[in-house]
């Protein structure tokens, strides 16, 4: 087998877990453009989508796209009740409370589930088959071309929201100043309600997609999680098309890294390089630069 | 300054006294855990608590100390002490050259490159198995020991590690009722504010970065000689998370805080003893309610809750170790 | 009245401590350590179920020599600092007279200087050989070693004619254990190893490496390691098109691996130990009939199958069993009578222990299987 058909596999391999990645990594940005806030469980969020599919396909025999509704609607539920008990009755949130109350919510969340649930590794059928599809030399699964359109839609939506609705409006004025925000009439306890919501619909959509392939545990949600909170770094955190090129350029180096250099230390190497952009530009590859409100 | 030193010996007496009280039993080998525990909580506690800094890699430092000291004494035959300093100089080093890309950072970013720091060293421990043995663990590592005497049970391993412990706690104490100590609170309040004022912000907290990095290096050498057996598992994301959660049970910016929180986390299996699968729920949980309820920890806030039960109509906050 | 009735009661609660504390001879105190949650949970969860089970089972039959047993079990999450706290709480404070576990190799290695020290016996449930390479006086382990199910690999290339192959092994414990004993065994069977690769345990896709392999030499694909990595790796096999043999661990003989890997897993094959077919064991097999008892009490007990990590903890608890109806309750006795052990026909294996080995097992104890029809299947 030529070295170029490797790297092509290479390539196609990297683009598509990338996609993994970039949709966590959005549910990520969703937040904190609304809030300000890093949001530690959100791979519990994605577990969790996961996690409910199972439980209503397997528990309550219903159908995959049932089931898919309604995991999607209990995560939602899940995420707004994790803000209504936890990020609601703060007086002054600080950066380092928030960060650490949402790393507490991810132990407590998976925590509940390995009790509630169990500890093992379970599979969820593939959408559409799993007859891989051959592109030039390389193979992707059809499963991830829904990966692909998923994420694409959630750009779409994400930037329809923010940019023409009322709500999306108010809630990235909450980001750039709560407190003018407030003076304006908008309820900023509301927004951030909102975008807790929408980033455990949006996260629970990203486990049910790629559960499939990745299979779902109790603790799925951590690796997934940190990934994509790399993807939406390297990203800038912005929302859109930003933290979907950060995961995507995360996807390809390491899977380059494991194939060319050493597996062993992909996952380093894909560390090393968020230290180095985060070293050489803090506001991420393909964020806007941001000077220091005093 | 003089309360603080009775305070201080205080803790020294209650510190000699404990194995007389549980002797040979259970209890001390938990009480040695404590100890390092409290260092790495106290050094973390420098750089969280009094510069505001977060660092969600710092079981990294404390691994780099463990397996720094391991690898020297059982593949280079070094002494043990030898081993301990050479891993602290390293350490400190490192954390001092990283440091200054690193705390350029903040908040969510400094949080981000911490952890991915402690990623990195977690993964070297894991992947350069020619030399740390890889997951299953280095063994064989001798204890240290002192003019004949080698601490190898653990009421010897407790005066040593006690020993290390207090000089971290009576230096911490000295260093935050300095000048230093008073600027490092005025960069955690406003770093501008702090640098308007003639702090040199940068050199401070990569200053103190190191130090924290340096106390839980001879931490990390001080947990590879009394065990003797060190693995990757001890030193990874969970455990800094560990360390996070004792600081702000024990209380930011507070020195005994960081003990109480150390020595209350260490001992709360034995707590949960009835409950034990419900040990992740019962931390999960102490991490929320804590910040939420209790943001200065419990040294401040069970002052502040006695105060509020005495209907005394003293304002809260604001206490110190 | 008030100090009479005050009298009674007193009498009532002291008669019940009475029954309950000099009726019957106090129970003897065996420790564990399983890694009940954390990423061992896998091997520490039914090692749990099944010594609790069978210690049930000894106290419904009356106990050992009409005492009863009492098993006091710790969670380590896998950690070693926790595995040694426990250890020491086992022994100073709970009084065990013998630990069972810890589940892995890294957190045995920690415990074992405890056990030495205090002189406790302890029947690891790990499978790494340097657990009781060399012999320790109060170390033993029940586990298989690696090396074991690597020469029952090899054996069976030799067969087929393959000497180079690609090796994929997970970056755990489990994983970096069967790394060592598979190149280190390699040149003894004539096996080259051309490619020597690694994944994380929480990896979801492996086809950067699998890649790398389908562009080398190899003629076989080993890969080592335990669920859902190995699962991941049949799919992506399968979605490569590789037609290499692919040949797995003991570390997913269990229904689940072929639950997770679905089609992918047909054609698989792996050592394993008996449990898994023991239906299919001719008469003759010696451990027969303790498989067959095993499979059916988990089956009863915990309504899943039961595997043979739980069987760890199963053959560890009547090994005790056994030295202590042989010599006492005493630390010492059950380790001279553990070491004197024979032909105890367990899970694992025919354990036969002696002063110079305390695995007391031979690659015997694995066989081949090959999965087809989502099912297991005899490889003669």
């Amino acid at each position: 087998m030529e070295l170029s058909d490797q790297i092509a596999q290479y390539l196609l391999s990297g683009l598509s877990t990338g996609a993994i990645y970039a949709l966590i990594g959005i549910g990520f940005a969703i937040i904190y453009n609304s809030t300000d806030i890093i949001n530690f469980a959100q791979g519990e969020l994605v577990m969790l989508g996961g996690m409910f599919t199972l439980f209503f396909m397997e528990k309550m025999k219903l159908p995959l796209p049932v089931s898919i509704l309604l995991a999607v609607l209990a995560t939602i539920g899940c995420g707004a009740l994790f803000e209504r008990l936890t990020i609601r009755p703060l007086k002054s949130p600080t950066p380092l409370g928030l960060i650490i109350i949402t790393i507490g919510g991810s132990i407590l969340i998976r925590g509940i589930v390995m009790l509630v649930w169990d500890k093992d590794t379970h599979s969820l059928p593939a959408f559409s088959g799993s007859e891989p599809i051959l592109i030039g030399s390389a193979t992707i699964l059809p499963q991830h071309l829904w990966i692909f359109a998923l994420t694409a839609v959630a750009i779409a939506a994400n930037k329809l929201f923010f940019q023409y609705t009322i709500t999306g409006k108010a809630m990235r004025a909450c980001a750039v100043n709560r407190r003018a925000a407030g003076l304006v009439g908008i309820d900023v306890r509301r927004m951030v309600f909102f975008s807790f919501a929408i980033s455990g619909g949006l996260g629970s959509l990203a486990g049910i997609i790629v559960a499939p392939l990745t299979m779902t545990s109790y603790d799925v949600g951590v690796m997934l999680g940190l990934k994509g909170f790399c993807a939406a770094i390297i990203g800038g955190l912005t929302g859109g098309v930003g933290t979907v090129l950060g995961g995507l350029l995360l996807g390809i180096l390491e899977s380059l890294g494991a194939g060319l250099i050493s597996s062993g230390y992909k996952d380093a190497i894909a560390f090393i390089i968020l230290l180095l952009i985060l070293f050489i530009r803090p506001q991420g590859l393909f964020g806007r630069a941001q000077t220091d409100r005093v | 300054m003089n309360r603080e030193i009775v305070k201080y010996l205080l803790l020294v007496v209650v510190v000699l006294f404990i194995p007389l009280l549980v002797h040979e039993g259970y209890m001390l080998n938990v009480m040695v855990f404590v100890g390092i525990h409290a260092m790495l909580a106290l050094a973390l506690n420098l750089l969280l608590g009094y510069a505001g800094q977060i660092s969600l890699g710092q079981a990294g430092f404390f691994g780099l100390g463990a397996y720094v000291s391991g690898i020297l004494t059982t593949s280079f035959n070094l002494d043990p002490w030898i081993a301990m300093i050479i891993a602290a100089i390293f350490v400190t080093l490192l954390a001092f050259v990283i440091g200054f890309p690193i705390l350029k950072l903040k908040g969510h970013y400094l949080a981000m490159a911490t952890l991915g720091l402690g990623i990195i060293i977690y993964i070297v421990f894991n992947e350069a198995v020619d030399h740390t043995g890889g997951p299953s663990g280095l063994s064989g590592i001798p204890n240290l020991k002192i003019a004949g005497i080698v601490f190898d049970n653990d009421l010897k391993n407790y005066f040593l590690i006690w020993g290390f412990t207090l000089v971290s706690i009576g230096l911490s104490l000295n260093l935050v009722h300095s000048r230093i100590g008073r600027a490092l609170r005025s960069i955690h309040d406003s770093e501008v504010a702090a640098r308007v004022m003639g702090v040199n912000a940068r050199i401070l907290k990569v200053q103190i970065f190191a130090l924290s990095a340096c106390i839980s290096a001879v931490a990390g050498s001080l947990y590879a000689h009394t065990m003797t057996f060190i693995a990757p598992a001890s030193f990874g994301f969970n455990f800094s998370v560990e360390l996070v959660t004792m600081v702000i049970i024990g209380g930011l910016a507070s020195i005994y805080g960081s003990i109480l929180g150390a020595a209350l986390l260490t001992m709360l299996p034995e707590l949960l003893r009835t409950f034990q699968d419900y040990d992740i729920i019962v931390y999960g949980l102490l991490l929320i309610v804590m910040t939420m309820y209790m943001p200065g920890g419990l040294v401040n806030g069970i002052p502040a809750v006695f105060s509020r039960l005495k209907g005394k109509s003293k304002r809260e906050g604001g206490g110190d170790a | 009245m008030k100090r009479f009735s005050i009298r009674v009661l007193l009498a009532a609660l002291l008669s019940i401590f009475a029954n309950n504390v000099f009726a019957a001879p106090a129970a003897i105190k065996i420790g564990a350590l399983f890694s009940v949650t954390g990423p061992p949970s896998f091997l520490g969860e039914p090692e749990r179920n099944s010594a609790k089970m069978v210690v049930e089972e000894i106290n419904a039959k009356g106990g050992i020599k009409g005492r009863k047993l009492e098993l006091v079990v710790y969670d380590t999450g896998g950690d070693a600092t926790k595995a040694v706290q426990a250890a020491n709480r086992l022994i100073k404070e709970d009084k065990v007279v013998a630990i069972i576990g810890p589940s892995t190799t890294g957190e045995s290695m920690a415990v074992l200087p405890v056990a030495e020290k205090e002189g406790i016996p302890l029947i690891s449930c790990a499978a790494g050989s340097k657990i009781t390479d060399p012999v320790k006086k109060w170390v033993f382990k029940t586990a298989q070693n690696d090396g074991l199910a690597v020469s029952k690999i090899y054996e069976y290339l030799n067969r087929k004619k393959i000497s180079r192959v690609a090796i994929l092994t997970v970056s755990d414990g489990f994983g970096s254990s069967g790394r060592e004993q598979l190149k280190a065994n390699a040149a003894k069977f004539g096996i080259k190893i051309v490619v020597d690769d690694t994944y994380g345990p929480k990896d979801t896709d492996m086809t950067s490496q699998l890649t790398k392999i389908r562009g080398s030499q190899a003629q076989a694909v080993i890969c080592w390691g335990t669920n859902p990595g190995p699962a991941v790796i049949a799919k992506n096999v399968k979605q490569l098109g590789i037609k290499l043999p692919l040949i797995m661990s003991h570390g997913v003989s269990s229904k689940k691996f072929i639950e997770l890997a679905g089609d992918a897993a047909d054609g698989i094959i792996l050592p394993s130990g008996r449990v898994i077919v023991s239906d299919v064991l001719p008469s003759s097999d010696k451990q027969k009939k303790s498989l067959q008892s095993f499979v059916k009490d988990y089956q009863n007990h915990y309504k899943v199958e039961g595997d043979h990590f739980g069987g760890h903890a199963w053959d560890a608890v009547m090994l005790i069993k056994g030295a202590i109806e042989r010599g006492g309750d005493s630390p010492t006795a059950i380790r001279d009578q553990l070491e004197k052990t024979r032909g105890f026909a367990g899970i694992g294996g025919v354990f036969s222990f002696s002063p110079s080995d305390h695995a007391g097992l031979n690659k015997d104890a694995f066989v081949l299987v090959e999965i087809r029809n989502k099912d297991w299947a005899l490889v003669k």
